[in-house]
């Protein structure tokens, strides 16, 4: 027993509600005396049930959550003090970065707001699973990764003989626009390096301690590097030199 | 502990003119200072924000990768906040899921069909969510048998039978986000859904009789 074949669109429209009064009421009386069609109709039904079931829809994993929700976060004013109230510490689960925010609130110091949105950045990509997005050490993998995504090329090389291996790339959002971010490891710490296009009048290199976190700047080829670890300063200034040095020039 | 304090001035000041676009593609920082005011991110998180259980699904089962449906989404969301001024008002989920549909065909497409799997992993097996107590056990093994054979539908099928399913988005907004005239909407739906009978058991081992 099947359904009558010029009836289809019919029984679908019927079940989706798709279909007027008429054509919904003249439907619903040939399934009366149809008995293929009726058949169907309950068929179709409950296999409607089973897709729509509980469960059988994704769910947004709660790190995509939290990222999505601090890139769309609303711009700080331009001559903000320190993020008090960043937008992704309302979160229960940012909970931990708070406190370490907080930390840095109580510390005396001048305001620079991009580094500490930089170890902001990088305090979150150690505590949300949010490292990488690609999640390789092959630079060649790395660097493709990055195409189409950013409008930059940033130089992707592997410092694992200067002990410094390449763990991945991701997107990250920094000071209002989209930036690479280079995870190298050290040891058991994390150093994330930002990337973005330098723009005129830049600042000057430098290498910055905040918080327990350490930060070191420079430009090279049109392009700012932010380098954020909390390994030692001396040691993120060898980072620093390493990548220099083994930069495609 | 306190290091040198870098001179900030040249940030704080007024944002320096645009450089051209390289190779045509768009500055990625013309988001904010010239882009979005904070009424537009405002409304972005109002309006947009809480779709992305939908635009998670939409993609899972466009591309059924975890991790690829992750940045096909966080794809998507940035696409769409740098686009919002674009947005013509409507159903959002209708133009988000426009946005993870293209971009999962950007990537479908840079990939060449070389990494084009006839079973990824969400067919074979889908692994689930939290579910608390011993009766989700049976519904977890017919929730993964839904989601597996949801998931080996052909692609127009299976993105056609999703947003109308476990979506419920009607014909008309179906046929906007998946750039397809509605009749064809209609027939991809029919066939998924005769397809999905054809590839799943009966609900329960003694089924009722019918009329």
């Amino acid at each position: 027993m099947s359904a009558c074949p010029d009836k289809e669109a019919l029984l679908h429209g019927l079940l989706d509600g798709e279909l007027d009064a008429v054509n919904a009421q003249a439907f619903e009386a040939h399934l009366k005396t149809c008995a293929g069609c009726a058949a169907a109709f309950t068929e179709l039904q409950g296999l409607k049930a089973r897709v729509g079931a509980p469960g059988v829809a994704w769910r947004a994993p709660d790190a995509l959550r939290q990222r999505i929700e601090a890139m769309t976060a609303p711009a700080p004013p331009p001559r903000r003090t320190l993020r008090k109230a960043a937008p992704w510490a309302v979160s229960g689960v940012f909970a931990a970065i708070a406190a370490s925010l907080a930390v840095m609130v109580a510390q005396p110091i001048a305001i620079a707001g991009l580094e500490d949105e930089l170890v902001a950045s990088h305090v979150r990509s150690t505590l949300a699973e949010h490292l990488v997005d690609v999640q390789t050490s092959d630079r060649h993998v790395v660097k493709p990764w990055f195409n189409g995504r950013i409008d930059f090329a940033p130089p992707v090389i592997d410092l694992v003989d200067q002990g410094f291996p390449l763990a991945g790339g991701r997107l990250d959002y920094i000071d209002h626009r989209v930036v690479a971010a280079l995870v190298y490891r050290h040891n058991r710490h994390v150093v994330n390096l930002f990337v973005w296009p330098a723009k005129p009048g830049g600042a000057e290199p430098a290498t910055i301690a905040r918080g327990g976190y350490s930060v070191v700047h420079w430009t090279e080829r049109g392009l700012e590097f932010w380098a954020v670890s909390d390994i030692e300063a001396k040691d993120l200034a060898s980072f620093e030199r390493a990548f220099q040095a083994h930069a495609p020039s | 502990m306190t290091g040198r304090i870098l001179p900030f001035g040249p940030r704080l000041a007024p944002p320096p003119e645009p450089v051209a676009p390289r190779g045509g593609v768009r500055r990625a920082d013309e988001v904010d200072e010239e882009g979005l005011t904070p009424t537009d991110h405002e409304r972005f998180r109002r309006v947009v924000l809480p779709h992305m259980d939908s635009a998670y699904n939409f993609a899972r089962y466009l591309c059924r990768d975890p991790s690829q449906a992750e940045d096909l989404v966080q794809d998507a969301f940035l696409r769409a906040f740098r686009g919002f001024r674009g947005f013509r008002g409507g159903d959002p989920r209708a133009w988000l899921f426009a946005i993870v549909r293209s971009s999962h065909l950007t990537w479908a497409r840079s990939q060449g069909g070389q990494r084009v799997q006839p079973f990824p992993a969400d067919v074979e097996q889908a692994p689930t969510e939290d579910d608390t107590p011993e009766a989700a056990l049976v519904r977890q093994g017919e929730v993964d048998m839904v989601r597996g054979a949801i998931a080996a539908l052909p692609e127009p099928f299976r993105e056609t039978l999703v947003l109308r399913e476990l979506e419920e988005l009607s014909y008309r907004e179906i046929a906007e986000a998946t750039s397809a005239p509605i009749g064809t909407v209609m027939s991809r739906l029919a066939r998924a859904r005769q397809m999905l009978l054809a590839a799943l058991p009966p609900l329960l081992p003694t089924e009722e009789q019918r009329p």
